[in-house]
Order: structure tokens, then C-alpha cells, then sequence
């Protein structure tokens, strides 16, 4: 069998750390190879490698079975490589095409030539099934869209191999099977493909073969068809992983959080959440499932004080907590885990123990008076470091920005978990993250409930949503369709809801314990 | 080579590149690049006169800077220090003469009413952005020129068509006899006192308080701020006073210091906007601000020699000063070509 790419006892160092030892990782013709590894692995080193970001120290690289220096990207796409990447470099206000030509636009009497740059596009665009409008601004089309105008970028290049960054971790569940097709049509077009991930079930769904690094190692290379996720899990971690995460059924005790006929607008004044209901009891956690974009943001915005409440109720613990500042509702005693952590959870330029103070830096004994003592501070953070398992380079004084995002969604658990909130608001807690730190964030949800506290849970992961909830409230258009159990659910029926089918058949009798 | 090592070479070598390239200017334009350095070196440190007279030039620079660092630490960008300085300067003048009461009272009264006055022309920029969302940099660059032309009309009035106010009384004034003997009978005044102060004071409030706490997390990340229940509005409008108050003190050592009166100017100081540079050289730290005004400072006092000492036009010693500044700010560069080099030499 002829490899398109061999890349062949790869080393790479920075400083004092080896990124990469010894990897070899072979490309056939016409094959879709994952390359799998936890956050930090070394992936992406290997991929910016192969790709002429860095160079090795040793080892070599063939591409056709010749051996290659790739001294920079540019020499890479001459070799017909492209990548996608999992952060898209692509210029908000430019329109696909002119994006896709960017750096080797056409010229025509020393203007650019966007038409006939546009009809290749077009081409491309129509022989791939990709559906992309080259005159659109890359600011008015969608995530997924987007990514397409990325895989059109490395095909106008001429690419033959093409490597996926991470390419489902910002996608609808829709838009990653649609990826799918599209990847198999690539290869139907003779392309080859690597695809860079640590999900499991897409590697299943979609690859070939696997190569596995752990820790900058190269584990091997194994025929997708011959194992399972469990194996695969295992040669990831280095050890035995829980996918069905252990748990005891639910004794619910009274209603913690009542939302009743709550209606929230976006930002543009649009409602996103319509006349919703819903309600977290002691000892639960209900799983809010939906295709992101339902409403689920702004359901937890106004629940927190971020966004204005139009008109309904919120109580906790049977309190009015409804139109009250962000502030007054953390002191009523919600924990909330943000959906964005760099965004809203964390200050990236802070140190680490700063962070862990953002929620009771002005009580004591954190502070006294208008002072801080950041003695405290530290002291704080170091015991909800070493709880929670966060690793960081420095301790307590490592900026929030180098730490990976495993370890800064576990700091951000930390200090809300620490806190001892009645109400613990988990969005997308697991986003990007690979399944160790999933593992532990999901036994931390389900031991806040042990407690007899209530979880609420957002999330866009059916997995997740079926493995840790108690009950689960399916939302769409901003309302809540249905409330099923996990236990008498299952994924079709789920996904049919939350594509705002109704249910032919209810069986449940809803809202009672199961 | 190791970072701290770097570190303390940056600046050194960055002066010294500067003034070769200085050097390499006169000789070009044939002047005598050693006799110019000499003139330049005894500017500065020449005599006692000399020194207190270079120490009076740092000590707006430092309150300038101060100001604008303040302002960076928190997230904004306050390019208005020099319209806040001259209102500041003006406030300052004012109760100097126009109130009499003993000097315990009187010199901080001026002190604090030259605070109040660029605190609150500084609240004015930071009311606009945090109610309608304007753009700190036009707001205060407009307001810059707003005091300009209300300063210079007031000082009009006040001075019944003149084109300064009077001198401020011996109870308001910064002046002290003490250290005028000790320098020569340089203009040398207390208001370094009152900078070094500030500088203590800056450094507290962002590094010890809760308030500091939270002006740098909203100058950082909004989001995380109002996610975290902090006023991103009221710490917007309160970062933008305290930055102005700086600026305002700033004035009052030209109006109770250097000069003893307020004048009509033709045009800006240039210390408020020279006041970005030297927050910039000192990384937006207090003590930063301290090395980047005493660079400033010194440079601008000490080339007045030049022209004298060895005859070197003006305009020929600005372009070597803002060379050597500008060499200085290319730190990076600088650091680029050492760690280059160290790491050529451990290689071998």
C-alpha cells in the first residue's frame, strides 16, 4: 500500500520539554486517519511539524515516498498539503472568495481578478457538495459555513492531503454529520485525510485507521475497524475510563429553582426565550438539551442577572430572585459554571489564584475592609487547586492563560463548587475537553447533587446530557417541549425533539419521580 | 543568557544603540558628537543646579505618566492627561492667590482642588463611555482642547485682559528655601515629594485594595467583571477620575512649583501627551513610570545645554533625543537581538 505522508520517529523539543518522541504516523492513499491524543498530547506539535511551523530534531518526513524538508507552510501547500484549522483564520468582513485568495490573489492588468478567482470557487464549491456562496461575508454565514470556506481554502491550493484541527468542537450535531459527508466525498475524490480529535465517536464514525500519542509518545497505529472506544479510551488515558459515569438514582426533595413563564429577549430585542417553565429540585440535576441557538443562553443569562428578565418569574428556594443584580442572585446561592470560560469565566491575564478569588474577593477572609488580603487569596486557591486537581505550571501564580482548558474549566468548578451554592448552573462544561477531564467533571456534577444540591445542566452533547441528568427538559424555539428521563428515552427520540418534533406517544407522567 | 540578566541589559543597551545612532546624526551633520554628549551629561548632572533643575523636570513627567498608566492598567486609554493637567493647573493657581489661610492649609488645599479639577474633567470622558458608549480617545482629545481655550479665557478674565494670574501666595507655593540653597537656587520644589507619593499611592490602590482588584478585572476582561457582579460602569468612570486626578496634580506642580502663576498658552504643554510615552517606557508599573519620567525628564532638561555648550541647533538635539527614546521604546527589538545572541553563544 502507498503512504501519501510518513512521518517517521518525529521528535520535537521546546526548551527543556519534549513535545513529540519517536512518533511515526503513515498516511495511505484515500484513507481518513485520526490522529488521537488528550489535550496536550502533542497533536497539534506533530501537525504544526508536518505542516512547516516547526521543525523536528529529529526524524524524517516523506510525502509520495520522497523524503522532504518542510521549512514553512508555503513549502507544505506546494507539497499539496492544507490544513483546516480548529480556530479559523479567515477575515470577518472579506467575502469567501476574496478570503480564499488571499495571498495568492489573481491578477489582471495589476487589479485583482475576482471573478474568475469567484468561478473557481463556485466550482469547487459544486464538485465538492460543500454549498458555499463565494460573493457571502464571512461575518453573515454560520460556524459550520465557515469551516467550509476554510476546506475550499486548502482545495483552490490544489491540497491533496488535508488535516482537520479539532473540526467538530465548535459544530452543531447536524453541521458534524453534514462534515462527515463531505469528508467522505473528499476521499471518494482521491484526497486523503487526517483528522485531529479526542472524540471517540466520531473516530468510530468516521476513520480508517487511529494513530494514538499519550504524553508526547507514540502509542501505535490500530485498524478502526478492530477496536472499540473503550480500547481506544484506554490507550489515550493510560488507564481503565468510566464512559457511563457511575451514579445512584435521584431522591429529589423540594423545588430549588421555579422558573415560571419566563420570557427573555437577545440583544437585538428578538425573544429567544418564550413563556418558558421549568424546575430543579433538591438532589437533581436536569439536563437542558437543545441544538444551540434555542434559547439557552439567554435562559441562563437571566437566570444569573447577566440579561434583562421581559416578563415571568425566577424563584430560588422560593424566593423572588427575578430582575436582581448578578451579584445579589451569587449571594442567594447559585453557582455558575459559564458556557464561554474565557469570556465570562475567567480573567485570562490574572493569575490562576486571583481567578479563584473573582466570586468572594470583597468578603472575608478575603478581604478585609477595602483590603485584599492576597495571602488569603492564595491560600484559598491552593486548597481549591489541589481539590479540584488543577495543574498548573506555577501554582497559584500561573496566569489563567497557560493553563490548558481542562485545568481552567476544573479551576473555574472549584470556585463555584467551593462556594457551596444551593443552585449549581453547568454550561457546556465539558466543551473541547478530552476524556479524563470530562470523567472528572461529571462525578464533581453528580457529587454536588449527592449533597442534595440541584445541578442544572446545558448542554449540546447527547451523550453527556443521557449519562449524567436525572431528568431531562428538551428545549426548542426558546421553550421547553418536553421533560423525559433518561432511562425511558433514548438518542433518536431526543434528537427528534430537540428538531422541534413533537412526541407521538407520552408515557410519562411528568414532573413526577421516577 | 538568563531573563533577569536580559532584563536589566534591555534599557542599557537600548540608551546606548540610541546614542550611537544620536552620534552617527551629528557627525553626519557635522557637529562634534562627544562635545554634544558632554553638553548633555553636564545639562544634567553637571552642579547641584543642574541636578534640582532636572528633578523639577521629572516631577510633572512622573504625575503624567502615572496617569496614563493608571488609565492602561484599567482598560482605557486616557489621551485627554494634558487637557486634565491644565485644568488641574489652573485650579491650583487660582486658590493659590485668590484665598488666603496658613500654609498647613492652604498648600494642600491647592494641591487637592487641582486633583478635584482634573479628576472631574477626567469623570466627563469617563461618564460619556460608560452611559453612551463614546469612545474615551474622542471625547478626551476634544476636551482637550475645550480646556485649553476655557483655561486661557478664564485666565484672561481673572487678570483683567493679562495673560497670566497672579502669583501665588508664599502660603500656597511648593517653593522652599531649603531646597533652593541646597541646589544652587535651582527651581527645584517640593512637588517631588508629592509624585513619589503618588506613586506609592498608585501601586496601593491597584495592588492592595478590593477597588484594585476590580479596576484591573474589568480593565482586563468586562465580561468576567460583570459576571463576577462588578459595576463595569461605575469602575469605568471611577478609573478615568483617579487617572485625571493624577493629571490635575500633575498641574499643580507647575502652578505652585515651576511657574507660580497660570498663563495664557498658545499651545499644549506637551507633557500629557509626552505622559503616554513615559507609561509606555515604565510597562504601566509605578515604579516603570518613575525610570521612564527620569528619563524624560532628564533628556529634555539636559539638552537645553546643548545649544550653548556646543552649539548644536535645537532642532538638531530633539531629533537625538526622540532617537534615544525611540530606541528605548523598541525595547523588543533589542531583547529580540540579545536572546539571539545569548542562545548562539551556549550553542557553542
Amino acid at each position: 500500500m502507498e503512504y501519501v505522508i510518513e512521518m517517521l520517529g518525529i521528535r520535537k523539543e521546546f526548551g527543556n520539554f519534549v513535545a513529540n518522541n519517536n512518533i511515526t504516523l503513515q498516511l495511505k492513499k484515500g484513507e481518513i486517519h485520526a490522529l488521537l491524543g488528550e489535550n496536550g498530547a502533542g497533536k497539534s506539535t506533530l501537525m504544526n511539524v508536518l505542516f512547516g511551523l516547526y521543525q523536528p530534531e529529529a526524524g524524517e518526513i516523506r510525502v509520495n515516498g520522497k523524503e522532504v524538508k518542510i521549512a514553512n507552510p508555503n513549502v507544505a501547500n506546494d507539497l499539496g498539503i492544507g490544513m483546516v484549522h480548529q480556530h479559523f483564520m479567515l477575515v470577518e468582513n472579506f467575502t469567501v472568495t476574496e478570503n480564499i485568495i488571499l495571498g495568492s490573489e489573481p491578477t489582471k492588468f495589476g487589479t485583482v481578478n475576482i471573478k474568475q478567482a469567484a468561478k473557481k470557487v463556485q466550482e469547487l464549491s459544486t464538485r465538492y457538495n460543500l454549498d458555499v456562496d463565494p460573493y457571502a461575508k464571512i461575518e453573515d454565514i454560520s460556524v459550520g459555513m465557515q469551516q467550509r470556506v476554510e476546506i475550499l481554502k486548502t482545495l483552490y491550493r490544489g491540497a491533496e492531503m488535508l488535516i482537520f484541527d479539532e473540526p467538530t468542537a465548535s459544530l452543531t450535531p447536524q453541521e458534524i454529520e453534514e462534515l462527515i459527508q463531505i469528508m467522505r466525498l473528499l476521499i471518494k475524490e482521491g484526497k486523503s485525510i487526517i483528522i485531529i480529535t479526542h472524540k471517540l465517536k466520531e473516530i468510530m464514525e468516521v476513520s480508517d485507521r487511529v494513530t494514538i500519542i499519550r504524553k508526547g509518545e507514540g502509542i501505535g497505529t490500530v485498524v478502526t475497524a478492530d477496536t472499540n472506544p473503550n480500547e481506544l479510551a484506554e490507550l489515550m488515558v493510560g488507564r481503565q475510563v468510566e464512559f457511563k459515569t457511575e451514579k445512584t438514582d435521584a431522591t429529589p426533595g423540594e423545588d430549588v429553582l421555579l422558573v415560571e413563564g419566563l420570557t427573555v429577549a437577545d440583544y437585538r430585542g428578538i425573544d429567544k426565550v418564550v413563556n418558558l417553565n421549568l424546575n430543579v429540585r433538591r438532589g437533581e440535576i436536569v439536563g437542558i438539551a437543545g441544538i444551540d441557538g434555542n434559547g439557552q443562553s439567554e435562559l441562563i443569562e437571566a437566570i444569573t442577572g447577566l440579561r434583562k428578565v421581559k416578563s415571568g418569574s425566577i424563584k430560588l428556594n422560593g424566593k423572588d430572585i427575578t430582575g436582581l443584580k448578578p451579584r445579589q442572585i451569587t449571594e442567594s446561592g447559585v453557582g455558575h459554571i459559564p458556557e464561554d470560560r474565557h469570556k465570562h469565566g475567567l480573567v485570562l491575564d490574572f493569575p490562576i489564584g486571583h481567578n479563584i478569588a473573582l466570586q468572594t474577593y470583597y468578603k472575608e477572609p478575603i478581604s478585609k475592609g477595602f483590603l485584599m488580603d492576597y495571602s488569603k487569596v492564595n491560600e484559598k486557591a491552593r486548597q481549591v487547586i489541589e481539590e479540584f486537581d488543577v495543574r498548573t505550571g506555577h501554582g497559584e501564580m500561573t496566569p489563567a492563560r497557560a493553563l490548558s482548558g481542562g485545568n481552567q474549566q476544573k479551576a473555574i468548578i472549584g470556585r463555584e463548587v467551593d462556594r457551596d451554592p444551593e443552585l449549581l448552573i453547568a454550561a457546556l462544561p465539558t466543551r473541547g475537553l478530552d476524556v479524563g477531564a470530562i470523567e472528572f467533571i461529571h462525578s464533581r456534577l453528580i457529587e454536588q447533587r449527592d449533597k442534595g444540591k440541584a445541578v442544572l445542566l446545558i448542554s449540546f452533547e447527547l451523550d453527556e446530557v443521557m449519562n449524567v441528568s436525572d431528568r431531562i427538559a428538551v428545549i426548542y424555539d426558546g421553550q421547553i417541549v418536553d421533560t423525559v428521563y433518561p432511562k425511558l428515552t433514548n438518542e433518536q427520540e431526543l434528537g427528534l425533539l430537540m428538531a422541534g418534533e413533537k412526541r407521538q406517544t407520552t408515557t410519562l407522567n411528568k414532573g413526577g419521580n421516577d | 543568557m538568563s531573563n533577569r540578566l536580559i532584563n536589566i541589559l534591555v534599557p542599557v543597551v537600548s540608551i546606548i544603540v540610541g546614542l550611537l545612532v544620536g552620534a552617527v546624526v551629528m557627525l553626519v551633520s557635522g557637529y562634534d558628537p562627544i562635545l554634544g554628549y558632554t553638553a548633555l551629561w553636564n545639562g544634567i548632572f553637571g552642579d547641584s543646579y543642574s541636578i534640582g533643575n532636572t528633578i523639577r523636570q521629572i516631577t510633572p513627567y512622573i504625575l503624567a505618566g502615572l496617569a496614563v498608566a493608571f488609565a492602561f492598567r484599567t482598560g482605557l486609554f486616557n489621551i485627554g492627561v494634558e487637557g486634565q493637567l491644565l485644568m488641574g493647573w489652573l485650579a491650583a493657581a487660582w486658590v493659590g492667590y485668590a484665598v488666603e489661610l496658613p500654609r498647613i492649609i492652604h498648600l494642600p488645599l491647592a494641591i487637592i482642588a487641582a486633583a478635584v479639577a482634573g479628576g472631574l474633567w477626567a469623570f466627563l470622558v469617563g461618564f460619556l463611555k460608560a452611559r453612551l458608549n463614546v469612545h474615551e480617545v474622542i471625547s478626551s482629545i476634544m476636551l482637550n482642547y475645550t480646556a485649553l481655550y476655557i483655561t486661557n479665557a478664564i485666565i484672561k478674565s481673572l487678570s483683567d485682559g493679562g495673560f497670566k494670574t497672579e502669583t501665588v501666595l508664599a502660603s500656597a507655593t511648593l517653593r522652599a528655601q531649603w531646597l533652593r540653597d541646597l541646589t544652587d537656587n535651582s527651581s527645584l520644589h517640593l512637588g517631588i515629594i508629592i509624585a513619589l507619593l503618588m506613586v506609592i499611592v498608585m501601586w496601593f490602590l491597584l495592588e492592595k485594595t478590593t477597588r484594585g482588584y476590580e479596576l484591573k478585572a474589568v480593565g482586563f476582561n468586562q465580561n468576567a467583571a460583570e459576571y463576577a457582579g462588578m459595576s463595569v460602569k461605575k469602575n469605568i468612570i471611577l478609573a478615568m477620575t483617579i487617572s485625571g486626578m493624577f493629571a490635575g496634580l500633575a498641574g499643580a506642580m507647575e502652578a505652585l512649583g515651576t511657574f507660580q502663576n497660570a498663563s495664557i498658552k498658545a499651545g499644549f504643554t506637551g507633557v500629557g501627551f509626552d505622559g503616554i510615552a513615559v507609561a509606555l517606557l515604565g510597562a504601566n508599573t509605578p515604579l516603570g513610570v518613575v525610570f521612564g519620567a527620569t528619563l524624560f525628564g532628564s533628556l529634555k532638561y539636559g539638552a537645553l545645554n546643548m545649544p550653548n555648550a556646543a552649539g548644536i541647533p535645537e532642532e538638531m538635539v530633539s531629533i537625538i533625543i526622540a532617537l534615544i527614546i525611540f530606541f528605548v521604546a523598541c525595547g523588543y527589538v533589542i531583547r529580540l537581538a540579545l536572546s539571539k545572541f545569548g542562545s548562539k553563544k551556549e550553542g557553542k
